[in-house]
């Protein structure tokens, strides 16, 4: 219920949003045509029509699941985005299992031996993990792995393959190579993240009484940590990575931009210049959706990791 | 050799390596601006008209340098009287499907895109008030109710599709050929020197060669695969990585490096498009010309031509073609650069002077100067800014306190326009114009003639300048068949409105870069278009 809510009024946000900024039919138009042409393009478009006609339209058609054909391609608007969907994705859940795979380990080190010179580096790197711009880097890395050293490609997607439906450039070397630097590039910022949750879940975890319990009971060095540490960690970790899975999809813009990389964060930017409206607010309303349900499969995350939590209210 | 070490030592990885390079007659071009489809007909925009000129023929076609016409799919034309124009049709041709070319094919490709529903803006300028005609599978007449001599110019847009084309669209619409149908390519079926294989929205374009074209256009590659690189950056990185054979818009900044990268050719062409300056010529009080403390003024300086050339006066182009355009532009006196057809050979582009500049300012009582803003776009022309910023200096400079105000394009536009309900917003802009038909009867049509909705004029005076004198000459200009006395007509109305009136103030063209892998070179398009086949290997 509150999620319907929460889409109908984005709907309207974001539709009234996009109808404020300038004219589309300005961007489409040839530079020569002429008066009665540009009339016509604006009627072929619906754009003659005053705004609250032209968002129950939209409203109608969107009950009907068809947000609307995009104003540049004249092709649905949902399927130029589901079309791009594939590629953005591989990359936002390389980049993320990236994140985890290094960030926890790492993270962990440096909480178990925060005095130590290597833990010392781990924080500082990333630092700049933090804070350097994801622009600057994926052009120095397409400068240092492409251009001097000239071991991966510079751009693009590599070929795709049919994989459960759908187009994924991951299960060929070639795929691989043009993956590797967009989705470290994507990674860096938020394995910084996972770095600091791990190494600050870790150092506060390792002092509570169930660790000291275990150590004390002769339980070996490794399964705490593998164990009791670890999972206790997780939870803060997955709360911040579920949200943070929604804004790698969404907004993997720049590396998008980049790297040239064919996913919908491209089509959004490019959208935007162009004014698309119908994609730009199909593009929004399938991203509130997804953030609806990472909240939602977050939450069931949760009462995995920690039996305390329970899906149903607590009745007071 | 080291290179190639690392990359055994690499094993697998080195596997992805079997890039263009290795196999010479395939190339890939890295370009900026992605077609928004395949349908000819659908979208009169650059990029549509470079990618699928390749693919689609047309009747005439441009020399890159848009100075000739070349005969394609027509081998000749002649106005057979006041009306009609013949055009002859190239023999043998076959489309890709094997099916001949004839007539038929024209007079179906002409009457989609003259009816053609939907789509962004098609051709309609250009296929309006004709009728063709075919005569015999290799001959047709075109018609039109008035003298019309850009005919062979109009016929350099319209692209070629077969009639027997298959559609999934609606019957009624576009002969149910729908754009959808270009786009998957069950209905790309063309005459040109390529086949269309696959497009990957928001990726890569690919063609190969047709083994069975006929006409005048050269068949460089066996492949080409078009990607689309919107960041210049990038773009600068995929040629430098060897990724691409060749990368447009190289950005001005890069290219003194590029120029002593030696294994990096550039190939620069000026291109028909103008940069100029309008100004509001219609208002008695204009909303952004103030006295010199920012208050309104009842009169509009910018009325008196007098004034619109001390503004030209105060402009250093020079200056600008060196410092803000890094050397990649020449200053501009009128519409269209050294070499093509109607252009006045007495007008020279203004030069610096702010001493003439004051005392044609005094002499229209405005000695002391008044307050302007300029307004201009920041996305859509080569340093569009900074060009703004440029000269809103050279006018305080000059006792004209300016400021600047830029703006994303797809605000600016609609804000300087205007339309039949609205004024244009601003009272003096940068804009640029390219002349689609490679002479200057287009900008003087859509720039400076009288704004008339009902007639198609003034499209674009966003100045609204309006001169009788002006509007006459250029109906006698657009009706007169004969080429050398059509030439000088407009030469004459190009004097009249820029040089003597001011219409606009131009202030360089702009020269399009292109950089490729050496041992190749790019035919330059003044067009700026970026296409397969006018990249060639260099001797």
């Amino acid at each position: 219920m509150q999620a319907a809510g929460v889409v109908f009024l984005m709907s309207l946000l974001v539709f009234s949003g996009v109808f404020l900024i300038g004219d589309p039919v300005e961007m489409l138009i040839a530079e020569d045509a002429e008066e009665s042409d540009r009339e016509m393009v604006k009627r072929n478009l619906g754009l003659d029509q005053p705004y609250y006609v032209q968002y129950l339209r939209f409203v109608a058609a969107a009950l009907r699941g068809n947000l609307g054909d995009s104003f540049v391609f004249e092709e649905p608007a949902l399927l130029l985005i589901l079309d791009r969907m594939p590629a953005t994705f591989e990359l936002a859940i390389f980049a993320l299992l990236l994140a985890i795979v290094i960030g926890i380990p790492l993270g962990m080190w440096a909480g178990l031996k925060p005095e130590s010179i290597s833990a010392r580096t781990i924080m500082t790197s990333s630092i700049l993990g933090f804070s350097l711009p994801t622009f600057w880097v994926g052009i120095m890395m397409i400068m240092l792995f492409a251009v001097v050293l000239g071991w991966l490609p510079s751009t693009g997607r590599g070929p795709t393959q049919s994989f459960l439906g759908l187009q994924v450039s991951f299960l060929s070397m070639e795929g691989w190579s043009h993956l590797i630097l967009p989705a470290v590039n994507l990674a860096l910022f938020k394995l910084s993240l996972v770095i600091r949750l791990a190494r600050a879940g870790t150092r506060e975890v390792m002092h509570q009484d169930y660790i000291k319990f275990a150590r004390a009971k002769g339980v070996s060095r490794s399964r705490i940590i593998l164990v009791h540490v670890l999972k206790n960690i997780l939870i803060p970790v997955v709360t911040v990575l579920g949200l943070e899975f929604g804004g790698l999809v969404a907004f993997s813009v720049v590396t998008e931009t980049v790297f040239a990389w064919p996913g919908m964060g491209r089509l959004l930017i490019e959208s935007i210049s162009t004014l698309d409206r119908p994609v730009i607010v199909a593009y929004l309303m399938i991203i509130v959706l997804l953030f609806v349900l990472i909240n939602l499969v977050v939450d069931v995350l949760y009462s995995v990791l920690d039996p305390r939590v329970r899906l149903t209210d607590v009745k007071g | 050799m080291n290179r190639f070490l690392t990359r055994a030592a690499l094993g697998a990885i080195a596997a992805i390596f079997i890039s263009s390079a290795a196999m010479a007659d395939n190339a890939t071009l890295g370009i900026r601006t992605e077609p928004s489809s395949i349908d000819p007909h659908f979208h009169n925009l650059g990029p549509n008209n470079g990618m699928l000129g390749q693919i689609f023929g047309r009747l005439v076609e441009w020399s890159p340098d848009m100075r000739t016409l070349i005969p394609r799919l027509a081998t000749s034309w002649k106005a057979i009287n006041d009306t009609t124009w013949e055009f002859k049709l190239r023999t043998g041709v076959k489309f890709h499907d094997g099916s001949d070319f004839t007539a038929d094919d024209v007079v179906f490709s002409f009457n989609r895109a003259d009816n053609y529903v939907g789509g962004n803006s098609g051709f309609r300028t250009y296929t309006k008030g004709k009728t063709v005609k075919k005569i015999d599978d290799h001959t047709i007449h075109i018609s039109t109710k008035a003298p019309y001599p850009l005919m062979p110019n109009d016929m350099a847009t319209v692209l070629i599709l077969s009639s027997d084309a298959k559609g999934t669209g609606e019957k009624d619409k576009n002969f149910g050929v729908s754009a959808r149908d270009f786009n998957n390519g069950s209905a790309t079926i063309g005459t040109g020197p390529y086949k269309f294989v696959e497009w990957k929205k928001g990726d890569r374009i690919v063609l190969e060669k047709y083994a069975g074209y006929k006409g005048p256009l050269a068949q460089p590659w066996d492949k080409m695969t078009f990607k689309f690189i919107k960041s210049e950056p990038s773009r600068v990185s995929a040629l430098l990585a060897g990724d691409v054979d060749l990368i447009d818009n190289v950005p001005a900044e890069d290219i003194a490096t590029l120029k002593k990268n030696n294994k990096v050719t550039l190939s620069q062409g000026v291109s028909s498009r103008v940069m100029y300056l309008h100004m509001d010529q219609f208002r008695d009080q204009s909303p952004f010309v103030t006295d010199k403390n920012g208050k309104p003024l009842d009169k509009n300086p910018l009325r008196d031509p007098r004034v619109r050339k001390a503004l030209s006066l105060m402009i250093d182009r020079a200056s600008i073609v060196k410092n803000v355009m890094s050397g990649v532009a020449i200053p501009a006196g009128q519409f269209l650069p050294e070499g093509f057809f109607g252009r006045s050979q007495k007008l020279k582009p203004d030069p610096y002077d702010p001493a003439a500049a004051k005392k044609l300012l005094a002499e229209a009582g405005w000695g002391d100067g008044f307050g302007l803003t300029i307004h201009g776009p920041n996305d859509r022309y080569v340093n569009d800014a900074k060009i703004c910023e440029a000269i809103g200096q050279m006018f305080s400079a000059n006792g004209i306190p300016t400021k600047v105000v830029t703006m994303p394009g797809n605000v600016f536009f609609k804000r300087a326009n205007g339309g039949p309900k609205s004024d244009p917003e601003f009272s003096l802009i940068l804009v640029g114009w390219g002349s689609g038909t490679g002479e200057p009867s287009s900008p003087l049509k859509a720039l400076l003639a009288t704004y008339d909705n009902a007639k198609g004029l003034g499209a674009a005076n966003r100045g609204r300048h309006s001169d009788p004198a002006l509007d006459k000459l250029l109906v006698q200009a657009l009706t007169m068949v004969d080429d050398t006395k059509r030439g000088a007509l407009l030469a004459q109305a190009t004097e009249l409105a820029i040089g003597k009136n001011y219409g606009i103030i131009p202030l360089h063209y702009q020269v399009n870069t292109w950089a490729s892998r050496k041992g190749l070179k790019y035919q330059a398009r003044a067009d700026e278009r970026s296409i397969g086949i006018n990249l060639i290997k260099d001797k």
